[in-house]
């Protein structure tokens, strides 16, 4: 298993990403993070470089999705859920009470383990997000939408059946449908959660281009259940496991040479 | 192989399968006989005079329901105009606002209990808020006692269809930075409509056929009348009056008013069916 993964690996290029000098985009410092009473995330620190793709691995509850979620501050939806420590990205704290949040996730587009079309028209799906933060014509929305769509790889499949709802969509184009509606609204960073476990093998390959195609532009943060997803799309991965952040590093390095015990354990099979 | 054990749960099952068969024909049988009995009296005495005459003075000849009909959708049209926005807005409190909450639990509550009280009790409040200050009968009470039983019909279904709607979509509307507001009123609204909606027909069906409230409220109106500051004649009080009359042709009336609210009914039932039909045509 180990050595289908490292066949996977685009070996050149990671070489080449350390010795890059990579600015941070996103500096998490001391995070903890509680359900009720449960402390589902234990001291996290790391930092997410920019125009890169990070992945997020471990077990199911491992609070990989939770600490994701906590970059659009999508937890304070539910009263009993609490962040503490912080978030920094561009040298503003997050998690701050006077950092705009809706402002934030503006600018931190999210795509969920489950598409989530909105219940109207494809073209309306994409201008929803675009119309809350801008004013423009109709022929500059015309262009924006068929941008985002071409940019998710949607486009020549729905150019002619845009008025058609998001939802007579298939699963995949449904998700490629959120990730261009995403990216409509021009965020600097791509959270994705899950973003191919309901999806079928086809339509999963297209979003793992897609992925590797978007972090010329954006940094992307990923979690994903499946270990050679994550060797397959991601520059740098993140193994938690309980709530602790296991091992944080180059990808090549995690899956060839993990440091720890537990993450090598992890990857090869022999747990989780 | 020892197959008693199998020979007797089959047993068990026919017996069951039975009962419930039986049961379930028991049901329909009442209702067939009332549709079949309506349609029986109700079709002959149908003709076009229903619609375009009065109901007759005692005794006279001819006549028809026009004065009922119209009553009757005009008290239906206030109970919609006032009932749906207080019903589908209290709805989108419960659902988006107060589904965990103690107060959304406690308003739930009462409003069951609004939408399970007698429509008669109604009826006497709408008397003692409306007509007794007035001091006359009135139209407008008669929409206020059939607003009170369409409002907790249209929570109730406004509720339920928003609860049904997956939090997913309100997270990923919010991820995109849109606020509260627009995410009810553009995504979860949308998403509930033909629910919504159908709760709203379902309403108005049942507040067609109420009769003990408008007997305090709008009362009856041998004429022609738009004035809602008055009694109004409507088609369940006259239903009602014309039933207990001595006079045959009154009593044909009758019948033929029950044919055209059983019609009336029916078709809403059957539009509110469609309409779900629809949406689960379109996920």
């Amino acid at each position: 298993m180990n050595m289908s993964m490292s066949a996977a690996l685009p070996a050149a290029e990671a070489s080449e990403a350390d010795t890059r000098e990579l600015r941070t985009k996103i500096e998490v410092r001391d995070l903890n993070f509680y359900y009720g009473k449960f402390r589902a995330i234990r001291s996290v620190s790391l930092d997410i470089p920019e125009n890169q793709v990070t992945a997020f691995i471990g077990p199911s509850g491992c609070g990989k999705s939770t600490l994701l979620r906590t970059f659009n501050r999508m937890h304070e939806l539910y009263p009993e859920q609490r962040a503490e420590g912080s978030i920094v990205i561009d040298g503003e704290n997050i998690l701050s009470s006077k950092t705009d949040v809706s402002l934030i996730r503006a600018k931190i587009g999210m795509v969920f383990q489950k598409p989530t079309p909105f219940p109207m028209s494809i073209y309306e799906n994409i201008a929803f997000g675009v119309r809350l933060y801008e004013r423009m014509s109709r022929a500059d929305m015309d262009e924006r939408v068929e941008a985002s769509l071409t940019r998710a790889g949607l486009w020549s499949e729905v150019k002619d059946k845009l008025k058609q709802s998001g939802m007579s969509l298939s699963g995949g184009q449904q998700q490629r449908l959120c990730i261009a509606r995403g990216i409509a609204i021009k965020p600097e960073v791509l959270l994705l959660d899950e973003p191919t476990s309901a999806l079928d093998p086809i339509s999963t390959g297209k979003i793992e281009e897609l992925v590797t195609e978007l972090k010329s532009e954006y940094t992307v943060a990923i979690v994903t259940h499946n270990m050679q997803q994550a060797a397959r799309v991601s520059d740098y991965t993140a193994y938690m496991y309980l709530g602790e952040l296991i091992e944080f590093g180059d990808t090549n390095q995690i899956f060839l040479k993990p440091r720890k015990q537990q993450t090598e354990d992890y990857i090869t099979g022999r747990f989780g | 192989m020892n197959t008693l054990l199998y020979r007797r749960r089959r047993l068990v099952n026919w017996v069951n399968m039975s009962i419930a068969v039986l049961m379930t024909v028991f049901g329909i049988f009442w209702v067939v006989w009332i549709l079949w009995t309506t349609l029986r009296y109700g079709l002959p005495a149908m003709n076009w005079a229903l619609f375009t005459q009065d109901t007759p003075a005692p005794g006279a000849d001819g006549g028809g329901l026009r004065n009922a009909f119209v009553g009757s959708l005009l008290l239906l049209g206030m109970a919609v105009l006032i009932g749906t926005p207080v019903g589908v807005l209290a709805g989108t409190w419960l659902g988006e606002f107060a589904v965990k909450h103690r107060l959304g639990a406690i308003v739930r509550f009462l409003n069951d209990i609004l939408l399970s009280a007698p429509s008669i009790v109604i009826g006497l409040f709408a008397y003692a808020i409306v007509v007794d200050p007035m001091g006359h009968f009135s139209a407008f009470s008669g929409g206020v006692a059939l607003t009170l039983i369409l409002i907790p019909v249209v929570v109730r279904t406004t509720d339920e269809m928003l609860r049904l709607v997956p939090g997913s979509l309100r997270e990923a509307a919010i991820a995109l930075g849109a606020p509260y507001w627009k995410v009810i009123t553009h995504i979860t609204w949308r998403a509930a409509s033909t629910g919504i909606l159908t709760g709203i027909i379902l309403g108005v069906a049942r507040i067609s056929g109420e009769t003990a409230p408008l007997l305090f409220t709008a009362l009856n109106n041998q004429y022609f009348s738009l004035d809602v500051n008055h009694a109004m004649a409507n088609l369940p009080v006259v239903i009602f009056n014309f039933a207990m009359s001595p006079y045959a042709n009154w009593q044909q009336m009758a019948w033929a008013g029950a044919f055209v609210a059983m019609v009336f009914i029916l078709l809403l039932s059957a539009g509110s069916r469609w309409l779900l039909r629809q949406r689960g045509q379109k996920h």
